[in-house]
Formats: structure tokens, sequence, C-alpha cells
């Protein structure tokens, strides 16, 4: 009687245990996703504004004179859907290129032992370390008046100007030299790291070559840190404007259709005849803000998607182990 | 090491230099980024460092600054007055935030990886500051000065006031030293901050964790081991080597994010007051510095880092 008594109560009290565990997540989980939140609220609600609300004290979140013409505004500002889809390539091939390379490296990295390798290795972060603006002159013109020893100017009689085409992005991304590239080199290692060398070992007997072990054997497993590389990648490529207002002067992308769209929008609106004298800057903030949601919205369904192969990983790295 | 072996008279590849040769095969394409794309610019960037730089109409002329050429490091450290502070405020900003950030990010990437509902949803969101950090969307949402007020009004004062009630009920009923206080309380008036600068951290962890096999899990589980020893005993040394990654890229991160007052001196003094020769010692200082940091720290946590082969 007495055990059967005491046996309810331990199972009631693990109950409300993890009841309480809950409560305590689903509160820290909320929280933290409101603080995330909060300002890209901000910006939604703004950009359904109509910019007399945004002068209005009584207005916070909710527009009183609910517009869509910001977006009407933004779209043909930035000249959306074809800007788009030219940074969706250009921010996928830079992606994908800086995964392989970056993947061939930490795996030659993490698994072989060859002269000066931590000198090597240190130089990786090392070029995590130099931000690109203080090399941004000599950057450009590398570029600008680009030259492989001497190789060019003996068939077209002079350096290649490779400003405002994809080359320079291509060539940084195939040699590890992109955004952050030591990055991903350095967690790609420190993964392959922490893998046992048994199955390899086996493959290798089985007169497997390296190249194929590396591909069939460890990428399988690596998926969950791939997507994350890749992630990473296209959202820094996406998002940046130090290299793409660098290399591309006529090309708009994304990234630079965003910083100059109130000034398009303004001169736009001269052509009607002028109704506004000067850019206000509530005006400003406003389509700002819009151009800000468009070009985010296409990172959040492209995780949306990558985020299926996060779970798909654990399946397949049952593997290892 | 022999790289190479003797046999029959002629020289031939051992198997320890075969194994070189596959590594460096491996790593060609960072050895020709490194070498062929990022050393010119390096060592051009370090020439502007030790010269001084006129801008013409058709280029620009280098000339060899004083002191052979290290006036600009001179100055830097003996007659400007601001760079040493700022050097140290750096640091010091760096030594407060980094810990922060690694601890949250990893109670973050632990929480996001269990089962609940809405975890996707949830994962989707702690992706959002990797976003909000990137390039061109933070400089917008840094010079948009209207919704930053239009979002803060009213909420400071409270803010301020509640930080100043929690520390005086702190210091009335406990012991704690004034340090740790004001070093909790300003963790959690810089929580958005925290959170903020996170976001790669938390998505690197997680993949981390993601990639733990579960077999590892069950076996403990009918061992009879309990999930904190279990965490304590698995999740925490086969994360341990990321543990290293993120700690390195924090620091890299406080120190070079665009925010820093580091970077920002260093980059208005190159582009709005065009002394790219100072600009230029300024920066390799700053980077001398911050490569000390990183290998001090990158000592410490290695001795603690499990890899699952060691060799």
């Amino acid at each position: 009687m007495r055990d059967e008594q005491s046996e309810k109560w331990l199972l009631w009290s693990e109950k409300i245990g993890r009841l309480l565990l809950k409560i305590v997540r689903g509160t820290v989980i909320v929280g933290i996703c409101f603080i995330i939140l909060q300002p890209l609220f901000v910006k939604l609600s703004v950009s359904f504004m109509s910019e007399k609300d945004l002068y209005d004290s009584s207005v916070k979140y909710i527009a009183k004179h609910f517009t869509l013409s910001n977006y009407q505004m933004a779209l043909s500002g930035m000249d959306y859907w074809r800007v788009l889809f030219r940074t969706l390539v250009l921010s996928v091939t830079i992606s994908l290129l800086q995964l392989f390379a970056c993947l061939l490296t930490a795996y030659g990295f993490a698994r072989f032992r060859f002269p000066f390798k931590n000198l090597l290795f240190g130089c990786v972060i090392f070029t995590l370390i130099v931000p690109p603006q203080v090399i941004m002159l000599p950057l450009f013109m590398k570029y600008r008046f680009f030259d492989i020893f001497g190789l060019f100017s003996m068939i077209t009689g002079g350096p290649v100007n490779l400003i405002d085409s994809y080359w320079p992005f291509i060539m940084q991304a195939c040699t590890c030299m992109g955004i952050r590239n030591g990055l991903y080199i350095y967690m790609l290692r420190q993964f392959f790291k922490g893998m046992p060398r048994e199955l390899e070992e086996a493959a290798f007997v089985d007169g497997c070559g390296k190249l194929r072990t590396f591909i069939q054997i460890m990428l399988p497993s690596a998926v969950p840190m791939m997507v994350t590389v890749f992630l990473f990648g296209f959202v820094w490529q996406w998002t940046d404007s130090f290299y793409t207002s660098l290399y591309l002067n006529n090309t708009k992308v994304i990234s630079s259709s965003l910083s100059s769209l109130a000034v398009n929008v303004y001169s736009s609106y001269e052509g009607f005849g002028g109704s506004m004298n000067f850019i206000s800057p509530g005006f400003v903030s406003m389509i700002n803000n819009t151009g800000t949601v468009l070009s985010i919205i296409p990172l959040i369904i492209l995780y949306l998607i990558c985020q299926k192969s996060f779970v798909e990983g654990i399946e397949r790295s049952g593997i290892v182990g | 090491m022999n790289y190479f072996k003797r046999r029959d008279g002629h020289l031939s590849l051992s198997l320890v230099g075969k194994e070189a040769i596959a590594g460096l095969l491996f790593i060609i394409p960072f050895l020709v980024g490194f070498f062929g794309n990022f050393l010119p610019l390096i060592i051009e960037s370090i020439k502007f460092s030790l010269s001084n730089m006129e801008v013409t109409s058709s280029g620009y002329v280098l000339s060899q600054a004083g002191n052979n050429g290290f006036e600009h490091y001179i100055r830097l450290l003996t007659i400007d007055p601001d760079f040493n502070q700022m050097l140290l405020r750096s640091l010091g900003e760096m030594a407060l935030k980094v810990p922060l950030v690694i601890i949250f990010s990893f109670f973050a990437a632990n929480l996001l990886n269990q089962e609940f509902k809405g975890r996707a949803i949830a994962r989707s969101i702690f992706f959002f500051p990797v976003i909000l950090t990137s390039g061109v969307i933070l400089g917008l949402e840094n010079s948009d000065l209207l919704v930053r007020t239009l979002s803060d009004t009213g909420a400071n004062v409270d803010d301020t006031e509640a930080v100043l009630n929690v520390v005086y009920f702190i210091r009335t009923y406990t012991d704690l030293p004034m340090s740790i206080i004001s070093y909790l309380t300003s963790a959690i008036n810089g929580i958005y901050d925290i959170i903020i600068a996170s976001g790669v951290q938390i998505l690197i962890f997680l993949a981390a964790l993601q990639s733990i096999s579960p077999s590892l899990y069950e076996a403990s589980s009918i061992e009879g081991a309990t999930k904190w020893e279990s965490f304590w005993k698995i999740t925490f040394p086969m994360v341990s080597p990321i543990i290293l990654v993120n700690s390195v890229y924090t620091i890299i991160d406080t120190f070079t994010n665009e925010t820093n007052e580091m970077m920002s001196e260093i980059k208005s003094t190159i582009f709005t007051e065009i002394k790219y020769g100072y600009g230029s010692a300024m920066a390799w200082f700053y980077f001398i510095c911050i490569a000390i940091v990183l290998a001090v720290v990158g000592s410490i946590i290695s001795r603690k880092v499990f890899y699952y082969d060691e060799r």
C-alpha cells in the first residue's frame, strides 16, 4: 500500500518537474524570440504606414492610414525582380564555390600531415583578422589592372579590367578568399577532426582513393555543417555592400540597390513634377524599411528550405560512431 | 620526418611523403588564394603603413615616412592621445562580451536542439540576427534614426531605474562584490546586443550538436546515465572543438565589427581624413594586438579540447 502511494507520488513529481521545465523553456524561448523580432516588427509595421503616421504620436505599431504604396515604390525603385534574380544567381554560385573550396582545404588541414601545417593554419586565421576595408585600395587596383605573371599583357597587350564583372567574386570564392572564408575552413576542419578515423581507414583499405573517400564517406555526415556554411555564405554575399560596391559599378545587386533606394525613389518623384523639394527623413526611413523587408524575405525563405536538410543530417550521420 | 626513402639506389616518396603531397593537394585552393591573392595585398598595405601617400590625379605616389618608415607607428604609440585609450577600451569590451556570447549561444543552441512544438519556427527566428548584423542591413539600421526613436521611446528610462533597483536589492541582501554585480547587470542590460551578436555562433553550435551521433546517447542511457551526465560526458566534449572556433570567431568579431570604436576610427582616418599611411599603421598595430589575444586565448582553450582521434 505504502509502496504504491510513494510510487504514485514519484510519478507525479516527475510529471510536475517536466511540466515546469517545459514552462521555463517556453518562456525563455518566447522571450528571446520577442527580443529578436521586435525591431523587425517595427520595420514591417512602418512599411505599411503612410508618411503622416510617422509624425503622429498616437500611432505606434498599427498604421492609421494603411497603404501598400511603399511597396510599389520600393519594388520599382529597386528594380526588384530583375535585381533579385541577378543577386540570386550570384549568391548561389559564390556560396557553392566557397563551400567546395573550403571543404577541400578544411579536410586537408584536418586529416593530413604536411610541412608548415600549423603555420599555414595560422594564415587561415590571419585572413579572418584582416578586414577587407584595410586592403581596399590594393584590392581595387588588382582587379582594375588584372594580370597573372604578365600573361594577359602578352595576349591582349595590356592588363584586363575585371571591374563590373563577376570574375573577382568567382576568383575569390574559388581560392577561399571570400567573405569570412577563414571561419568556414576553421569550422569544417574542427568538425572533420572530431570525426572518427575508422571509416576512412576501412574505405582506404578497400581500395578507395583519398578524394573518393572524402566525397563518399566524409561529406554525407558533414551535411549539417555544410548547410550552415552555405547559409552563411549566401547571406553574407547577399547583404555584402563592401565587395559589391567595389567591384560592380553599373551592375545593381540587392545590397547596392537597397542603399541607393531612397535617392532613386526621390528622383523619380521629381520626374513626376516634383511634389517633394527635399528628402524628408521620415520618407527615407519608411522606404528603407520597406526595402529591407523586401530584401530579407528571400533569405528567410531560403532558410526555411535549408532547415529540412538539418534534420536529414542527423539521420545520415547515424553511420558515424 | 622522412618524406623520401631510398630504394634500389633511387629516391622515391615514403608513405609520410605521399600523405604530405595529398594534404597539400587538398589545400591548394587556400594556398593559391593566400599566396596569390591575399599576401601581395597585405604586403602592399604594410608598405602603406610605412610611407606617406599622396593622391594625385593619375593615381598615388608613395614616399618613405620618417624614422626609417616607422614614423606613423611612433606617432601612434607616443603622440596620439586617443589610440592607447581606445585600444584598452576595445580590449575591455572584448573581455566583457566574449564569455557572455559563448555561454549564451551554447545555451541557446542546446535549447533549440531539444524537441518541442514550434521548433522550426524558433530556429528560423534565431537565424534573424545573422541577417540583421550583416552588411547593408546593419548600415541602414544604424542610420535609421527615426525608427530607433520610434521604437525606443519610454523604454530607456524604465530600464535604468529597474537596473538600479536590482543592483540595490542584490547589494543589500547578498555579499557579492560590486564588480560582479555590475558585470551581471551590464550583461542583462545589453541582452539585445548579446543576442544579436551570437546569431552566427548559435548556428555553428547547432550544426555541431546535430552532428553528434544519436547512438552515443542511446548507449549511455542504456548504461544508466542521466541526461545531466550525458550532457557533460558526451555533448560537451563532442562540441568542444567548436567551442574553440566560436571563441576565436567571437573575439575577431568583437574586434573587427563595424560598430567597434577602433574600426570606425581606422575607417574614418583612411577614408574621411585620407591618411592612408597613418590609418594602415593603426590597423596593423591593432591586428597585432588581436593576434596576441587570439594566441593566448586559443592556447588556453585548445588544451581542454577533445578530438575524437588525436594524432
